[in-house]
């Protein structure tokens, strides 16, 4: 049902595509309210989650997803892993390849680490996050989310705030908003910006407070500490007023709009407590459509003709 | 598209009479509708499942609950082929310790309830479950059968019956189609 076998970027997705994904993942939402949350479509397929960096919500998020459709998981965290010994990329990927599963959720520190792994197995992978590069399921998720939330893309004005530069939810969100037709805006401090903002096909902007009244969604982004090089601003509350959300700023949002972070939150950073917690965040909803969406994911990566020839 | 129209083996009104025994017949059997709610299968059991609740609603005045089931997730073929469209369930009732009836157009090989079969007991453990189908044309591959049957048609497995419904297809009958061998 997809062309390509694989997710690793967003250029893997048509518009087609990425509608058939949000469609799905709505019939997976109903499943995920019932009592019984498990359905039998990906019975005896085997996903490994391959995790060479921390994550709690994404490798939880696919582990459950897996589990609700019956698929059995596997997850494999670096530290516990022989890479933890010294083995390669590419070895942990064919010993992978010789139990022979059937999907690879890999996240990685660089970007292209699932690309490598695309080359040396012979199965379907979904990029769990690469470098600085994508991370194309929380794009798919956010733009569920705000459907759910506001009702349509097309034409939504999208602020994506902060550290944009080290964000592949940024690199991935980016294209997918200008592929569903919504309007990506990029907002942050120069520092933080990536080196040619004009590129990635966003508006761009410096000032938030003078962004705000034109946005159906403020996006708020993390700040990566841990991978820039040194502090890329004087103080973190100087940061916070500047571009961190707060009750005052949320009254500069359009009645309708919505607040988004892809998490984990530095409360007091990006985001203040009360927006975080506020009826007009969407950021556990977020959560939520992860599971129905990468449930979705797997379906259609998996269901459908073995080995990818049309049946 | 392939397929050729062979012949019509129902028409407006005998689908209409066919609807209205059944319906009869579904009070017959369980003797009233106290317990009874309708799951029509996606997506034409789902119009029929409507029609069938209309109908028991006029006969008996009390109305029977609804629903709606895509099997899509519960099928024996996903790793063969997928949906070309998935729909969202909709089973807006308890299913504990009720009869469901589950509707459905045409019976065939009988792997589309069981799948539907699967689906109503992952929200439940009902007290029995009836099938009730518009067409059964035979080439069971599962030990299942319905309970409630509009019309027994006889055909070959290289032809296809399809029923057409006005609200979705303009147009009111049960046809067979055959492969008129230019492919699909």
């Amino acid at each position: 049902m997809l062309t390509s076998r694989h997710i690793m970027t967003m250029d893997d997705l048509s518009p087609e595509e990425i509608a058939l994904i949000l469609d799905t993942a709505e019939s997976f939402s109903e499943v995920n309210q019932r009592r019984i949350k498990k359905l039998p479509t990906l019975r005896g397929r085997t996903v490994v989650n391959l995790f060479f960096e921390p994550s709690t919500r994404t490798r939880t998020s696919f582990e459950i997803a897996a589990k609700r459709l019956s698929a059995d998981g596997i997850n494999f965290s670096a530290s516990a892993s022989a890479t933890a010994k010294g083995e390669t990329l590419r070895d942990t990927a064919k010993t992978l390849a010789a139990m022979s599963c059937d999907l690879v959720v890999v996240r990685h520190k660089y970007a292209g680490a699932p690309q490598m792994l695309a080359e040396a197995m012979d199965c379907s992978i979904v990029n769990g996050g690469d470098g600085v590069h994508e991370h194309p399921t929380q794009a798919l998720l956010d733009l569920y989310t705000m459907r759910q939330a506001l009702g349509r893309l097309e034409g939504l004005r999208v602020g994506i705030v902060g550290d944009v530069c080290h964000s592949r939810v940024a690199g991935s969100l980016v294209p997918a908003l200008r592929k569903v037709g919504a309007v990506p805006i990029i907002v942050g401090p120069p520092t933080l910006m990536p080196a040619r903002p004009d590129i990635l096909g966003a508006e761009v902007a410096y000032d938030l407070d003078e962004v705000l009244p034109t946005l159906d969604v403020a996006y708020l982004l993390r700040v990566q500490f841990e991978r820039a090089a040194r502090m890329p601003f004087p103080s973190n509350r100087e940061y916070a007023t500047l571009y961190g959300m707060n009750l005052a700023r949320l009254e500069k949002l359009p009645a309708h709009a919505i607040v988004m972070h892809p998490g984990p939150m530095n409360r007091g950073v990006e985001i203040s407590a009360d927006v975080a917690d506020s009826a007009r965040s969407v950021i556990l909803g977020q959560v939520e459509s992860g599971v129905a969406v990468r449930m979705a994911v797997m379906y259609l990566l998996l269901g459908g003709a073995d080995s990818g020839a049309a049946a | 598209m392939g397929f050729s129209e062979k012949a019509e083996v129902m028409d407006a009104e005998a689908i209409d009479r066919a609807l209205t025994r059944i319906a009869h017949e579904i009070l017959e059997a369980n003797k009233g509708c106290g317990d009874v709610a309708l799951a029509g299968i996606m997506t034409r059991g789902v119009d029929m499942a409507s029609r069938l609740a209309e109908r028991i609603e006029r006969i008996e005045g009390t109305a029977v609950p609804v629903g709606s089931l895509d099997i899509s997730f519960y099928r024996d073929d996903v790793s063969i082929r997928l949906s070309p469209e998935v729909h969202t369930t909709d089973i807006p009732y308890p299913v504990e310790g009720r009869t469901i009836v589950l509707v459905d157009d045409v019976l065939y090989t009988g792997r589309t309830i069981r799948a539907a079969m699967d689906a109503i007991m992952d929200y439940g453990r009902p007290a029995a479950i009836q099938l009730a189908v518009l067409v059964d044309r035979g080439h069971r591959e599962l030990p299942i059968r319905a309970d409630f049957v509009g019309k027994n048609v006889p055909t070959a497995r290289r032809e296809r019956v399809k029923v057409l419904l006005e609200e979705l297809d303009g147009r009111e009958a049960v046809v067979i189609l055959e492969d008129d061998g230019k492919g699909e």
